[in-house]
C-alpha cells in the first residue's frame, strides 16, 4: 500500500515548453501562479490609485490622463461611471486574482507537496490546467477593460439587478459584464478542481511519521482553505450561471416585476436580487477566509521560527482554524443586513458572527504567547508576520461592530466597511504574501532577498496602510458614503475633504514603497546573496532539501518525520531547533509534541 | 502483544505513508468533485426553493399525463443505467473485459435514451408555449428553473455518458483497469441520484392536483 501513496513520479522535463510553460511541477505551477498574482496586484494598486486621484480632487483636470482613458476622462475629470468601473475591477482583480490565487495558488502549491513530505501534488495534469485556466480567466477579466463600455459598474459583488438587466443600466454592463461573469465561472471551476488536488494530497500523500498533528499550520491553513473553496465556489458558480442566464437567455431569476431604469420600463418579472445576494455571499463569506487563513499559517509559522519557539497552543491553532473555515459558511447574512432580512435571521447571523470572535481571539493571543519571551530575530519577514497580527487586531475588532445589526445598519454604506475589510481581509493577507515571500524567495528562488530594503518597504507600507485605512474609519462614521466618486455632492461630506486628501497622500506614498518591493524582488533572482538550504535555521520539511529544490524534491529520498512542526529550544537537543526529519532525542522530561 | 498491535495500526493509518482511507487518489477526487458538484445543485435547487415560495401563484400545470408518465419512465430508464453500471464494475474487477465493455456501453445507451426521451419531453412543452422566458401558466420562473435545472442535470448525463465511452475505449485498449471504471462509477451514480431530487422537486410538485 506505502507504494500507492506516491504518485507515478513523473520524469524531470526537458523541453523549455514542458519545464517552464505546461509544467505539471507544482514548483513551477506555484510560481506561475505567484507571477499572476504579481501582475494583478500591481493592476489593482493601479486602479485604487487612480480613484483617490477623483476622490481627493474631484474637480481637478488632468489632460495627460484623458490621452491614456480618452472615454474615462473625458474633458481630464474622471466620469462617475469611470470611477465605478474602477472600484469594481479593483475589487474583482484584488480578491480574486491576487487573496485567493498568491497565498493558496502560489505558496500552496510550492510549500504544501513540500512540507509533508511529497514529491508532487495528487493530480500533476489537473494542477497545470487549473493554473491555465486561471490564466484564462484574467485574460477575460482583462479584456473587460476594452470592450465597448468598459468595464462592469455593479461591484466585485455584481449585485442584482444592476448587474442582471444589460447595457440599459449603464456602461460596461453590457459584454463588460457578460465578460465579468464568464471570467469568474472559468475561476470556480479552477479554484474548485485546484481544491481537490489539495485536499486529496493532504489526505493520502504525508510521508511516514507525518501525523495530521505534525502537519505545519501553513498545511492545516491550506488544507482548511481548501476545504472552504470546494465548498464555495460552486455555489457562485452556480449563481454565475443563473446571472448568466438572466442576461443572455432572457430569464428573471434576479429581476424583480416593475423595475424602470434609465427611463425603460424593464419587462422582466418574478425574480429576487436578494437570492443573488445569498448565493453570493454564501460563496463571499468563505472567500473572506480564503483570503485570511493561508496568512494566519504563514503568520504562525514566522513567530514561531524567529522567536525561536514552539508555537504556542499548536493544538488549539488547529482548532481554530477549523472553527473559523466552518463558522464562516454560516454567517453570510451579516452582509446583508440592510438588504430586508428579517429581524429573527439578522439575530441569528450577528450572533454566529460575533462567535467568530472567540476562535480569532483564540489565535491572536496564542501568537503573543509564541513571541513571549522569546528570542526574536527581527527578520523582514517576522517584521510582515508581527503587522499581519497588528492588522489582524486593528481589522478585526471593527468586525465586532459590523457583526451587530443595530451598529451595521448605520454604518453599512459609509467608509467604515471599507476600512474594515481593507484591513483585515486586504491588508492583513497581503501582508501574510509578503510575509511568505520573504521568508520562501531563498527557497523559491535560491537567493536572498535585501533584508534593509525589505525593511524599509516594511515600514513604509505599515505605517501607509495604517494613515490610509484608520482615518477611513472616521470619515465613515462621519457619515462618508462608499462607492460613491462626487465626495463633494453633500454637504455634510464637505468638511472630510482634507481627509479625502490625507489618505490619498497616504496610498501614493505607501504605493510608491511597493515599487522597493518589486525591485528588490527582481534584484534578488538575480543579483542576490547565494541562499543556504536552511537560512533561517527553521525546522519543516522544505528546509532539508537544496535551495532551490530538485524536480522530486528531495532528490529521491524517502522522508521520515520524526518530530513536530515547531520544535525550537528543545532541552538536550543539540541545537536551538529540531527538524521535523532529525532522530527521535532521548530526553529527560518527556513531552509528546504530536 | 496483539493487542498492541491494533492499537499500533490504528495509529499508523493517520501516522503518514498510507492512505488513510484506503482510497487511491482518484477515487478520493472523484468523492470530493461529487461533493462540490452537489453544491452547484442545491444552490439551484436552493433558487428554485426561494423563488417558488416567494411567488404566490407559482403554477402547477403538469397533468399525469403525458408528463408524470413521461418523467417516470425517464427515471426508469437512469435507475436501469445505473444497474448496468454496478454490473460493469463488477464484471471490471472480476477481470472480464468482455462483459465490462458490453455493460458499460448498455449504460451509455440508457443515459442516451435518457437525453433522447427528456428531448422529447421539452419539445412536448415548448408546443405549449413554455420556454425559459415565458409560459402560459404564470410567473416565467416557471419555465426558466424547469429548463435551468433540468438542462443543467442533462448537461452532466451527457458528461457522463462521454466519459462511460472514454472508459470503454480505454478498458478496451487495456489502459485503465477495475478502478477507473469504479470511479466513473461514481460519477455516474451521483448524476442519477440528483434526478431523484429533481424528479420529486421540480415534476412531481408542478402536478396539477385538480380541485
Amino acid at each position: 500500500m506505502s507504494d500507492s501513496a506516491h504518485p507515478a513520479v513523473h520524469p524531470a522535463p526537458t523541453t523549455f515548453i514542458r519545464k517552464w510553460v505546461f509544467s505539471t511541477d507544482h514548483k513551477i505551477i506555484g510560481i506561475q501562479y505567484y507571477f499572476l498574482a504579481l501582475v494583478a496586484v500591481f493592476t489593482g494598486l493601479a486602479l485604487s490609485v487612480l480613484m483617490r486621484l477623483r476622490l481627493a480632487w474631484p474637480a481637478e483636470s488632468w489632460p495627460w490622463l484623458e490621452k491614456i482613458f480618452p472615454v474615462g476622462f473625458e474633458g481630464g475629470v474622471m466620469s462617475p461611471e469611470f470611477y465605478l468601473a474602477m472600484l469594481t475591477m479593483h475589487g474583482t482583480i484584488m480578491v480574486f486574482f491576487v487573496l485567493t490565487t498568491a497565498p493558496q495558488g502560489g505558496f500552496g502549491n510550492y510549500f504544501l507537496p513540500i512540507q509533508i513530505g511529497a514529491h508532487d501534488m495528487a493530480f500533476p495534469v489537473l494542477n497545470m490546467l487549473s493554473f491555465w485556466v486561471t490564466f484564462l480567466s484574467m485574460g477575460v477579466m482583462f479584456a473587460a477593460f476594452f470592450v465597448a463600455g468598459g468595464a462592469p459598474i455593479s461591484g466585485w459583488t455584481a449585485y442584482a439587478p444592476l448587474s442582471a438587466l444589460g447595457e440599459v443600466a449603464g456602461p460596461g454592463l453590457g459584454s463588460g459584464q457578460d465578460l465579468w461573469i464568464i471570467s469568474i465561472a472559468l475561476f470556480c471551476v479552477a479554484s474548485l478542481l485546484g481544491a481537490l488536488n489539495f485536499i486529496t494530497t493532504v489526505l493520502n500523500m504525508r510521508t511516514k511519521g507525518m501525523s495530521l498533528m505534525k502537519m505545519p499550520l501553513t498545511v492545516w491553513t491550506w488544507f482548511t482553505t481548501a476545504i472552504l473553496a470546494l465548498l464555495s465556489f460552486p455555489v457562485l458558480l452556480a449563481a454565475g450561471i443563473l446571472l448568466l442566464l438572466d442576461r443572455l437567455g432572457g430569464t428573471s431569476f434576479f429581476i424583480p416585476a416593475g423595475l424602470v431604469v434609465s427611463d425603460t420600463v424593464i419587462e422582466n418579472s418574478g425574480g429576487s436580487p436578494i437570492l443573488w445576494q445569498h448565493l453570493f455571499w454564501f460563496f463571499g463569506h468563505p472567500e473572506v477566509y480564503i483570503a485570511i487563513l493561508p496568512g494566519m499559517g504563514v503568520a504562525s509559522q514566522l513567530l514561531s521560527t524567529f522567536a525561536r519557539k514552539p508555537i504556542f497552543g499548536y493544538h488549539a491553532m488547529v482548532v481554530a482554524i477549523f472553527a473559523i473555515g466552518m463558522l464562516g459558511f454560516f454567517v453570510w447574512g451579516h452582509h446583508m443586513f440592510v438588504s430586508g432580512l428579517s429581524p429573527f435571521s439578522a439575530l441569528v447571523f450577528s450572533i454566529l458572527t460575533l462567535a467568530i470572535g472567540v476562535p480569532s481571539a483564540i489565535k491572536t493571543f496564542n501568537w503573543l504567547g509564541t513571541l513571549w519571551g522569546g528570542k526574536i530575530r527581527f527578520t523582514t519577514a517576522m517584521l510582515f508576520a508581527i503587522g499581519f497580527v497588528s492588522l489582524f487586531v486593528s481589522g478585526g475588532i471593527t468586525g465586532l461592530f459590523l457583526g451587530q445589526t443595530s451598529v451595521d445598519v448605520q454604518l453599512h454604506d459609509t467608509y467604515f466597511p471599507v476600512a474594515h475589510f481593507h484591513m483585515i481581509m486586504g491588508v492583513a493577507a497581503i501582508f501574510g504574501i509578503f510575509g511568505a515571500t520573504y521568508y520562501w524567495f531563498p527557497k523559491m528562488f535560491g537567493r536572498m532577498l535585501h533584508e534593509g530594503l525589505g525593511k524599509l518597504h516594511f515600514w513604509l507600507t505599515f505605517i501607509g496602510v495604517n494613515a490610509i485605512f484608520i482615518p477611513m474609519h472616521l470619515m465613515g462614521i462621519m457619515g462618508q458614503l462608499r462607492r460613491y466618486a462626487e465626495s463633494t455632492e453633500f454637504k455634510f461630506m464637505e468638511p472630510l475633504q482634507p481627509y479625502q486628501e490625507f489618505v490619498t497622500f497616504a496610498a501614493f506614498v505607501t504605493a510608491a514603497a511597493q515599487l522597493l518591493f518589486l525591485v528588490n524582488f527582481v534584484w534578488g533572482m538575480f543579483k542576490g546573496k547565494k541562499a543556504t538550504e536552511n537560512p533561517w535555521e527553521a525546522t519543516t520539511l522544505e528546509w532539508i532539501t537544496a535551495s532551490p529544490p530538485p524536480h522530486d524534491n528531495f532528490g529521491g529520498r524517502e522522508l521520515v518525520v520524526n518530530h513536530g512542526a515547531y520544535e525550537y529550544g528543545v532541552p538536550d537537543a543539540p541545537r536551538d531547533y529540531v527538524m521535523q526529519t532529525d532522530p527521535p532525542i532521548a530526553r529527560t522530561s518527556h513531552r509528546d509534541a504530536g | 502483544m496483539a493487542d498492541a498491535r491494533v492499537e499500533n495500526t490504528g495509529l499508523q493509518v493517520w501516522g503518514g505513508g498510507t492512505l488513510p482511507y484506503s482510497v487511491s487518489h482518484i477515487k478520493l477526487g472523484m468523492w470530493l468533485f461529487i461533493v462540490s458538484d452537489a453544491l452547484t445543485f442545491s444552490a439551484l435547487l436552493f433558487g428554485y426553493s426561494y423563488v417558488r415560495i416567494s411567488t404566490p401563484d407559482w403554477p402547477t400545470p403538469f397533468h399525469f399525463w403525458p408528463t408524470v408518465v413521461f418523467a417516470t419512465l425517464m427515471t426508469a430508464v437512469l435507475l436501469s443505467s445505473s444497474l448496468t453500471m454496478v454490473l460493469a464494475v463488477n464484471a471490471a474487477q472480476r477481470g472480464d473485459r468482455k462483459w465490462t465493455i458490453r455493460w458499460i456501453l448498455w449504460t451509455a445507451f440508457f443515459g442516451a435514451a435518457f437525453i433522447v426521451l427528456h428531448g422529447l419531453e421539452w419539445m412536448g412543452l415548448m408546443n405549449q408555449g413554455m420556454t425559459l422566458t415565458g409560459n402560459p401558466w404564470g410567473t416565467p420562473l416557471f419555465g426558466a428553473t424547469f429548463f435551468g435545472i433540468t438542462g443543467m442535470h442533462m448537461f452532466h448525463v451527457f458528461t457522463g455518458v462521454v466519459y462511460l465511452l472514454a472508459i470503454a475505449g480505454g478498458v478496451a485498449r487495456k489502459r485503465f483497469h477495475s478502478e477507473h471504471v469504479e470511479v466513473c462509477g461514481l460519477y455516474w451514480h451521483f448524476v442519477d441520484l440528483v434526478w431523484m431530487f429533481v424528479f420529486p422537486l421540480v415534476y412531481l410538485l408542478s402536478v396539477d392536483m385538480g380541485a
